[in-house]
């Protein structure tokens, strides 16, 4: 919709700090979007990450750092701009559409400052772009959730912001309908490359959707990365943790890039040079472990949950740690068998114990 | 989707058929309570059949047009003036952030404990000539000082707007406080200014809140006689009145009735309306939203402008009974006080308890029949709260003394037997107009408790081994005494407070608080009014302690 000056980042948070009162929310956080990326905060509830986008979009003033909205500076510790004056979109969590308005005056109710011609022009194609026209005159409340998301989002693109912010915009939708609608936004924005930054909880949600994630813990960015690097170079155990499914085995590194552990030697690339007989934790992806009867390693089934294509097994080593396997499900064991496994894994990822 | 509502629809038809071919106890319950709210109703239309041409064509060349133009100057008056003061108040401590603004957010709810009578008659004698406020001015600016009366159109409607403003600020409060905070923001995320956005987003989406408060405010001023009558303002009640003790026609003042009646069903229409507005429009998010916080200047100014209203609208009227109590507390407090403190509370108590008792069994019939026509039927038994009480007595006093010297007739005429008046001047006729005026205050409490009694609580209870008896001793009775409790407590201070009803019905002689502040006020005496209407101003108070307790829970 807006062509962006390609030389600027359409956002720039330079180590931005938030408090509510004595405690700190948000602790040196900065990041960086350029025109047209899509990113994602992401995070459990009470991490700050609502608190950043409020504080973008100017409704939250600012302890200390700066920010930057296509190159200008929208807030620091003694300055804020309205969020009137920023040009920037946003999609609430509960939509926040108004109750009194049309779905056309909703849309429309942004767009002041145009002639009728203009302005009708400007809400039919966001309508279009949602799929709603053919619902405008209807209100809020004589539409489903699903469409009530996209009239939000309608109305916050339709000024052509610079910026458009989102605070968990998913979250309100039923499961399957929550999957779709992500995806056709993410197909919305990319179209009219958009520079928007989402948050939510949902990692699902984050990746389809987000060019980059910032993984938030306790108002801090963690990891700020695509989700192909989160997920298989995560920085840190804390990383490797939430994002996704697996579980930390403890080990030993040996020579010849090899870790010993409960699945045996293991030999692959590390993700950090380590020196030998440092005591280490080995993230293990469920799909990393290999049902294999003739392996000499075996472990007990202790949970099997059916996911019609695979089953994902939580396993009892030898060692007494678990791990689990993604199997594919023509292979059926019940809870107490003991069956043999094999690990395949070329890139380790390996942490020092702290 | 639409099978589903086809089968509901289906549902509720069969459960129409039942109710007309095998109705249930509770079904004939329903039916009676509607039928004894619309006989007054119809009653006064049928009052139409005997015009009294007479009374009318004195009332044309004296009154009528008089009492147009009143009706006309409360209604304007009064609804600019609450929603001047209820939406200020409203947003201030709705929405925004000053100091005091948590007590004040309770505080101005206080007037509400105040009869408007009350009020009236303090303000009239504060601004007397001999009164409090009066003789300082004179004496700082002396004698030929020009003070507006008092007893004017404009002292009407600032003494209603003060005692009546806190149904719109109550409302409109809720509305703000819920979704206030949140549309304003999103208003500004759109390139609205805070202030565009309160004028463009905050105020339109309370619109519904607001107008229902307004409605409620316009139907106590139509229905008011107490305040109309001390400042000798005529209005439809006050001729209604004067039809029927000072011209001693009946039919005349059915008829005026009538008049007064289609004007307050507009309004009834009008609120239904709108109700329908407000379940659209509420919000989902149902935490608080964060609140304005007013800069230096702006915030003592909130604080003024609450602490003014308060002071003039309940904290120096109250000041004013006291002080008038305690000056003739030696002359007022003796036997005669006691017996009207005494009636006041019998009369009370046994109301609250009739219609409560009533009130819980309509809320069982809906649960037990949610079909169309049992809902209906108790949708109308709860609109009597509607109909003024000037009304309401000549519309239940009519039929009754028909019936009653029908009987007299009767039994004169077949048995030559003189059969004393039955109900005429028994307080059967006055129970019965306080349940058809205050059954929707009892019935609401209770039905919004009996909604937490849902049919799986039931089933659950079932499974246990609970049924029958234990089942309503252990299982409903604990869960709807809250709401029990509520209604016993409204309805009990409605009656106490209420004015017209008693006075119009009441057994000849029999006087209740609000019966004698009537009397005295009607005098002139307000020093001697001050103890009854402090007395009333303390039961008032206890709604409001419910209402505070019932907002604090959420």
């Amino acid at each position: 919709m807006i062509m962006n000056d390609k030389t600027q980042p359409s956002l720039e948070l330079k180590k931005i700090s938030q408090a509510y009162g004595k405690q700190r929310v948000v602790k040196d956080l900065s990041l960086t979007l350029n025109p047209g990326e899509i990113g994602c905060l992401l995070g459990a509830s009470g991490c700050g990450k609502t608190t950043v986008l409020r504080t973008i979009a100017g409704f939250e003033p600012l302890l200390a750092g700066e920010i930057f909205i296509s190159g200008e500076k929208v807030s620091s510790a003694d300055f804020s701009l309205p969020p009137a004056k920023r040009k920037i979109g946003m999609v609430f969590q509960d939509y926040a559409l108004f109750p009194h308005l049309s779905l056309f005056d909703n849309v429309a109710f942004g767009l002041r400052g145009h002639n009728k011609v203009e302005t009708l022009r400007r809400v039919n194609d966001a309508l279009d772009l949602v799929g709603l026209q053919s619902e405008r005159e209807k209100f809020p409340h004589e539409i489903s959730g699903g469409q009530q998301q996209r009239v939000a989002l309608a109305r916050a693109l339709s000024p052509q912001p610079e910026l458009l912010l989102m605070d968990e915009p998913f979250s309100n939708l039923d499961v399957a309908l929550r999957e779709r609608l992500s995806l056709e936004v993410r197909d919305i924005l990319k179209h009219y490359g958009i520079t928007a930054l989402f948050v939510t909880h949902n990692q699902h949600e984050a990746f389809a959707v987000a060019d980059r994630i910032g993984v938030m813990h306790t108002g801090e960015i963690l990891q700020w990365d695509t989700a192909h690097r989160l997920y298989h170079q995560p920085v840190s155990a804390k990383i490797a943790e939430f994002v996704g499914e697996g579980v930390l085995l403890s080990g030993v590194v040996r020579e010849n890039s090899q870790v010993e552990c409960g699945l045996g030697r293991l030999t692959g690339i590390f993700n950090q040079a380590l020196a030998v007989n440092t005591a280490v934790q080995i993230l293990v992806r469920p799909e990393d472990v290999v049902h294999d009867d003739d392996s000499s390693v075996k472990a007990k089934v202790l949970r099997r949950n059916f996911r019609g294509a695979n089953i994902l097994y939580q396993l009892r080593l030898e060692s007494g740690e678990h791990v689990q396997a993604l199997v594919p499900s023509h292979c059926d064991h019940q809870p107490g068998e003991l069956i043999g496994i094999q690990p395949d894994v070329r890139h380790l990822i390996l942490f020092p114990f702290p | 989707m639409f099978s589903f509502s086809l089968d509901r629809t289906a549902a509720s038809l069969r459960g129409c058929r039942r109710f007309l071919l095998h109705p249930s106890g509770w079904q004939h319950l329903t039916l009676a309570v509607a039928l004894l709210v619309l006989a007054p109703l119809t009653v006064l239309l049928l009052s139409w059949t005997e015009p009294a041409w007479g009374i009318w064509q004195h009332l044309r060349e004296t009154l009528l047009s008089q009492l147009l133009i009143n009706t006309f100057i409360l209604v304007v008056g009064v609804t600019t003036g609450t929603l001047l003061l209820g939406v200020s108040l409203a947003w201030l401590t709705g929405a925004c952030e000053f100091p005091g603004r948590t007590h004040f957010s309770w505080l101005l709810l206080l007037p509400l404990a105040m009869p408007t009578y009350v009020l009236a008659f303090v303000f009239l004698g504060l601004f007397d000539y001999s009164g409090p406020i009066q003789i300082p001015l004179r004496a700082w600016f002396g004698r030929d000082l020009w003070i507006p009366d008092i007893r004017s159109a404009s002292g009407v409607v600032l003494v209603m707007s003060l005692a009546l403003y806190p149904y719109v600020y109550l409302l409109t409060r809720n509305a703000f406080s819920t979704q206030g905070k949140r549309a304003l923001e999103a208003a500004q995320s759109l390139g609205c200014s805070p202030t565009a956005g309160f004028f463009r987003v905050v105020l339109p989406m309370a619109r519904p809140w607001i107008a229902g408060g307004a409605t409620l405010v316009l139907m106590e001023a139509l229905a008011d006689f107490g305040a109309v009558s001390i400042f000798n303002f005529d209005t439809f009640t006050t001729a209604i009145y004067k039809a029927w003790f000072g011209f001693f026609s009946l039919a005349a003042a059915g008829q005026l009735s009538t008049l007064l009646v289609s004007m307050v069903f507009l309004l009834i229409v009008l609120e239904q309306k709108l109700r329908k507005r407000m379940r659209f429009s509420q919000s989902r998010v149902t935490a608080q939203a964060e609140r304005i916080i007013l800069n230096s200047a702006k915030k003592w100014l909130a604080t003024s402008y609450c602490s003014g209203v308060l002071l003039i609208a309940f904290f120096l009227p109250a000041l004013q009974l006291l002080r008038w109590s305690l000056k003739v507390f030696d002359l007022e407090f003796d036997n005669r006080y006691g017996m009207l403190l005494g009636r006041s509370l019998s009369l009370g108590l046994t109301a609250a308890l009739f219609i409560t008792v009533v009130a819980t069994l309509l809320a069982y019939a809906g649960r037990r029949h949610p079909d169309r026509l049992t809902l209906s039927l108790i949708r109308i038994s709860t609109l009597g709260y509607a109909l003024p009480g000037t009304v309401l007595a000549v519309g239940i006093f009519m039929p009754l003394a028909a019936l009653d010297n029908f009987l007299i007739d009767f039994a004169r005429e077949n048995f030559n037997f003189a059969l004393p008046q039955l109900m005429q001047g028994t307080i059967i006729i006055m129970l019965l107009a306080y349940l058809i005026r205050f059954m929707a205050a009892g019935y609401k409490s209770i039905d919004s408790a009996m909604h937490r009694v849902t049919s799986n609580i039931d089933e659950a209870s079932r499974l246990m081994g609970l049924r029958g008896l234990k089942l309503l001793v252990k299982v409903h009775l604990p869960m709807l005494r809250g709401g029990i409790f509520t209604a016993l407590t409204l309805v009990f201070v409605d009656v106490m407070k209420e004015m017209p009803i008693t006075l119009m019905t009441r057994p000849f002689g029999w006087d209740t608080l609000a019966v004698k502040i009537y009397e005295l006020t009607s005098e002139g005496e307000w020093e001697r009014a001050a103890l009854p209407a402090l007395t009333l101003l303390l039961c008032g108070l206890l709604p409001i302690v419910l209402l505070m307790r019932g907002t604090e829970g959420k």
